[in-house]
């Protein structure tokens, strides 16, 4: 999961944020958009971890505007 | 002799052919095109990355681009000192690189902005605005989406101290929403350059303004200075 890091402007997220009142939602705050990024990778769930930790680094996210989490989920069907 | 100007092409890219009609219009200047899987520059003096949407602008724009050959070419001339310009999708490649301090976000309008503006010139110091006068004002379009200049302040601080904003856009004309109204900035040593504004479509009278000379001007000044 990719997010915009905390203190930058997020023009997407606010949009949400004021388009849910419309529908009702009156109490939400803090919206933010990011992306998900699916992916297979083999071998332990540490070391997939670190790997995948290792790829956000140096291309699934920009460090330096983005903030990134990793989440196995278990081993494949 | 002509010095020669690499243009480099991305799968997407749409602006290489102004970039080549830009330079080749440059007397001092000669242009030709680095296609993405070259692993070496051909002998180029100088190295432009057009506008475009290299790689379909997939996960941010730039950040595939960044891998492509002759990214490594081009990264080991930046880092001799060679003259790089980046120009809209190629100024997102340079600063996904690490060429280029800071990154490119999503215009604050969450809109496609397509204008004409007025940058101001903040430092003569590259090799791509040293024929310009300081603050001297450039008419030149802007056409993105994801043109908004954005660092961390101590980062935005650093940049601005060492005189790395190179253009910013005229007061209350930002287009994009971008930090301290910059426009392009510079590595430290000034070689490698990026801007939104694209210079390569102001070149003739027919389309406004040819301001954009300036700018490849002050390049061919520059590398027959370094040539010769």
């Amino acid at each position: 999961m990719i997010r915009p890091k905390e203190g930058i402007l997020d023009p997407q997220g606010q949009a949400v944020e004021r388009a849910l009142p419309a529908l009702g939602y009156d109490d939400v705050a803090h919206v933010h958009v990011g992306r998900l990024i699916e992916l297979e990778v083999g071998g332990d769930e540490r070391t997939v971890t670190a790997r995948v930790e290792e790829m956000c680094e140096r291309l699934l996210a920009n460090p330096l505007i983005e903030s990134y989490e990793v989440q196995a989920a278990g081993a494949a069907p | 002799m002509s010095a020669r100007v690499g243009v480099v092409v991305f799968p997407g890219a749409c602006d290489e052919e102004d970039a080549l009609i830009a330079v080749n219009g440059t007397p001092g200047l000669e242009a030709r095109y680095l296609p993405h899987g070259e692993r070496d520059l051909k002998g180029a003096d100088a190295v432009i990355l057009p506008g475009g949407f290299s790689y379909g602008d997939y996960l941010r724009a730039g950040a595939i681009a960044r891998f492509a050959p002759v990214m490594e070419a081009v990264i080991e001339f930046a880092r001799e000192g060679g003259p790089v310009l980046g120009i809209c999708n190629g100024f997102q490649v340079l600063c996904e690189a690490g060429l280029l301090p800071g990154a490119l976000l999503v215009n604050e309008s969450l809109k496609f902005v397509c204008r004409q503006v007025v940058v101001a010139v903040d430092s003569t110091a590259t090799p791509f605005t040293s024929g310009c006068e300081p603050g001297e004002q450039l008419s030149v379009p802007v056409k993105h989406t994801t043109g908004r200049w954005f660092a961390p302040p101590k980062l935005a601080d650093q940049v601005e101290a060492a005189g790395q904003v190179v253009l910013r856009y005229a007061a209350d004309t930002n287009p994009n929403g971008s930090l301290r109204d910059v426009a392009g900035v510079a590595n430290e040593d000034g070689n490698v350059f990026g801007l939104m504004p694209h210079a390569e479509h102001a070149v003739d009278e027919l389309t406004g303004s040819t301001d954009g000379l300036r700018l490849f001007g002050s390049l061919a000044r520059h590398l027959s200075a370094v040539t010769a």
